[in-house]
């Protein structure tokens, strides 16, 4: 096609481009516009550069040192000695467990959610716009401020969920501290991700519902196909790649919580999280070289999912 | 998206007749049933942002009491009085504004003639910086902020607005690239082969037509880009140590009262229904983009 040699990547609805014919201006046009590409892309490639790439690379460097924040002490190669000191401490081990407790339970719990609030919206009711426009709240409102928000309302005496659980409904002792409690904290904050998020995953999630087309229910209608043998003999394999999308995006995410926890447990041992322990052993304790260590860690496993994620989406022009 | 919501009616709508026709009892109980379910997911999504609100107009004292009230009685408004004559906080308004307005700016100066570049040039070396930009929108935040602290602090710019607007350039502009590279990719060859035909020089053909067209496109992304950088956190709280500096989601994560025990619930509330009824608006005019948004990059607020 013409278009491809003027350097146009063209959409698949370009029909237009075979009817130039291949001259000596298409050619320095080809030319041209490669000069400008470079142009281009070069200031933004530059930024991300010296933004990301370096201090990336430096990371991976300052985890093989002593360094420390802000000490004139000078910075000694220590091989893997960083590593080895998080491999034997308990502290990033339980981190690490938390974190991995808190992706599992959310993304899980979310996805399971998410995909009821879809199926429940994808029908046709009134004010259905209304209740999709309304499940965007829990997402448009900032990670701090929701973390706050449920905070408040987990404080066991002024609490609205002790009290609506405890008091009205009688589910759980009255007066129950779940943020405060070792055994329920970190399961107080995966409630609070599930509520932001399962609106974007019943979002995305919908999106998927849409592109399946109607007729294939119709005719399993016919045949007397029972709704649940529907949702899984029809729904489920046709939304799967959408869920596994989703669910390998979410996961990225989850693992690298930080906002809700820090903000509503601070660098409690009961919920701390990689990403909290990291923030902590790199500003709070100033171990730059230590930090980087567990920096690098949390890279490489998201690196893993971010590869899985990137093979799933359609890198369009490719 | 709207012929596919068009779609759907006919289905459930004959599904809806054939089961009443067979079996009336289960048919409305099912209805019953559906209903109650819309009803909890509505209370679900909205409940703790209307505890918000109505925490934010309870007196002290109504917050003092035990069992709560689930309706405020009074509509108080001198938290919101209280917090809008807090120089902290209305520092913080301001240093967000001016953070996020300036990361957002260079993202997309920068941000869309790369853009442009990636979405309708074929060059060499196209792919790999693709998946470059792409790995930059997913890569976590705090795998460089021990070394981009120790830039920052190298360059005296510790406790600076400049530190954020620069940490902030790491996820901004990469979503920018990826979201509005998208966008070009969409529009119409014939576009910049009319330009072609009639004499002007491959600049000319992207300020003069596709720049005016992708317009819409990038204010979306800039919004949504917006929004992101309003809400950081784990920058924000590492690279500033003085309340005067803070962003907003650091001040309202740090508000304290008159004493170190008590933690003013009503005042937190009502900043945080004031930073999060624009975003709220914003995000309901921008909700056919979001989605497409979100999946393009690390968004999440």
């Amino acid at each position: 096609m013409a278009s491809e040699r003027l350097g146009i990547s063209a959409s698949a609805t370009a029909p237009a481009g075979g009817r130039l014919r291949e001259t000596a201006p298409v050619s320095e046009w080809a030319k041209a516009r490669e000069r400008l590409a470079w142009l281009f892309v070069s200031p933004a490639l530059l930024v991300v550069a010296i933004v990301a790439i370096y201090p990336l690379i430096k990371t991976f460097q300052l985890s093989f040192t002593n360094a420390r924040l802000g000490l004139g002490k000078k910075t000694e190669w220590v091989g893997l000695d960083n590593y080895r000191y998080l491999y034997h401490d308990q502290k990033f081990f339980d981190s690490l467990k938390h974190t991995i407790q808190f992706t599992v339970a959310s993304v899980g719990l979310e996805t399971v959610l998410g995909m009821i609030v879809a199926l429940t919206i994808h029908s046709n009711f009134k004010g259905r716009s209304l209740v999709r426009t309304s499940m965007l709240v829990p997402w448009a409102i900032p990670t701090v401020v929701s973390a706050q928000m449920w905070k408040w309302m987990y404080i066991d005496v002024y609490g609205v969920i002790p009290d609506f659980f405890g008091n009205k409904l009688g589910i759980m002792s009255p007066g129950t501290a779940l943020l405060a409690n070792t055994k329920t904290s970190l399961w107080a904050i995966v409630a609070v991700d599930v509520w932001k998020t399962t609106p974007f995953m019943a979002l995305l999630l919908l999106a998927g519902l849409q592109v399946i087309p109607s007729d294939i229910y119709e005719s399993a209608n016919i045949d007397g196909a029972s709704k649940f043998r529907q949702f899984f003999d029809l729904t489920l394999p046709l939304l799967k790649p959408a869920v596994l999308v989703a669910l390998v995006f979410r996961t990225m995410d989850a693992f690298r919580v930080y906002d809700v926890v820090a903000v509503m447990k601070g660098q409690s041992p009961d919920t701390m999280t990689v990403a909290v322990y990291t923030q902590n052993t790199l500003v709070g304790s100033q171990r730059l070289g230590r930090g980087s260590a567990a920096s690098v860690v949390i890279f490489v496993i998201i690196g893993v999912f971010a590869f899985i994620y990137t093979r799933m989406i359609k890198v369009e022009e490719g | 998206m709207a012929e596919l919501t068009q779609a759907i009616p006919t289905r459930t709508q004959a599904t809806a007749y054939t089961s009443a026709r067979r079996r009336p009892l289960t048919y409305y109980a099912g209805r019953v049933g559906f209903w109650l379910l819309i009803v909890a997911i509505l209370l679900y999504t909205l409940f703790p942002f209307y505890w918000a609100v109505a925490t934010s107009l309870k007196t002290s004292a109504e917050l003092n009491q035990a069992p709560p009230l689930y309706w405020p009685k009074s509509f108080d408004l001198s938290h919101y009085d209280a917090v809008l004559h807090n120089g902290t906080f209305t520092a913080a308004l301001k240093n967000s504004a001016i953070v996020a307005v300036a990361s957002v700016l260079v993202a997309l100066v920068i941000g869309s003639l790369a853009a442009y570049a990636i979405g309708r040039f074929n060059f060499r070396g196209k792919q790999p910086a693709m998946y470059l930009i792409l790995s930059m929108t997913m890569f976590p935040a705090i795998a460089i902020l021990g070394s981009l602290y120790d830039m920052i602090r190298l360059a005296g710019q510790f406790n600076t607005k400049q530190a954020l607007i620069f940490s902030y350039t790491t996820f901004t502009l990469p979503f920018m690239v990826w979201v509005l590279a998208n966008f070009f990719r969409a529009m119409p060859a014939e576009l910049e082969q009319a330009a072609m035909v009639d004499g002007a020089s491959p600049m000319r053909a992207f300020y003069q037509i596709l720049l005016p067209l992708a317009m819409p496109g990038m204010a979306t992304t800039g919004l949504l880009a917006f929004i992101a950088a309003w809400n950081e956190y784990l920058f924000a709280s590492t690279f500033t140590i003085t309340p005067q500096q803070r962003t907003v989601p650091v001040a309202i994560a740090n508000f304290s009262g008159n004493t170190s025990f008590e933690i003013p619930w009503g005042n937190i509330m009502a900043a945080s229904v004031l930073v999060t009824v624009p975003l709220i608006v914003l995000v309901m005019l921008l909700q056919r983009k979001i989605i497409a948004g979100l999946t393009a990059g690390a968004v999440k607020g």
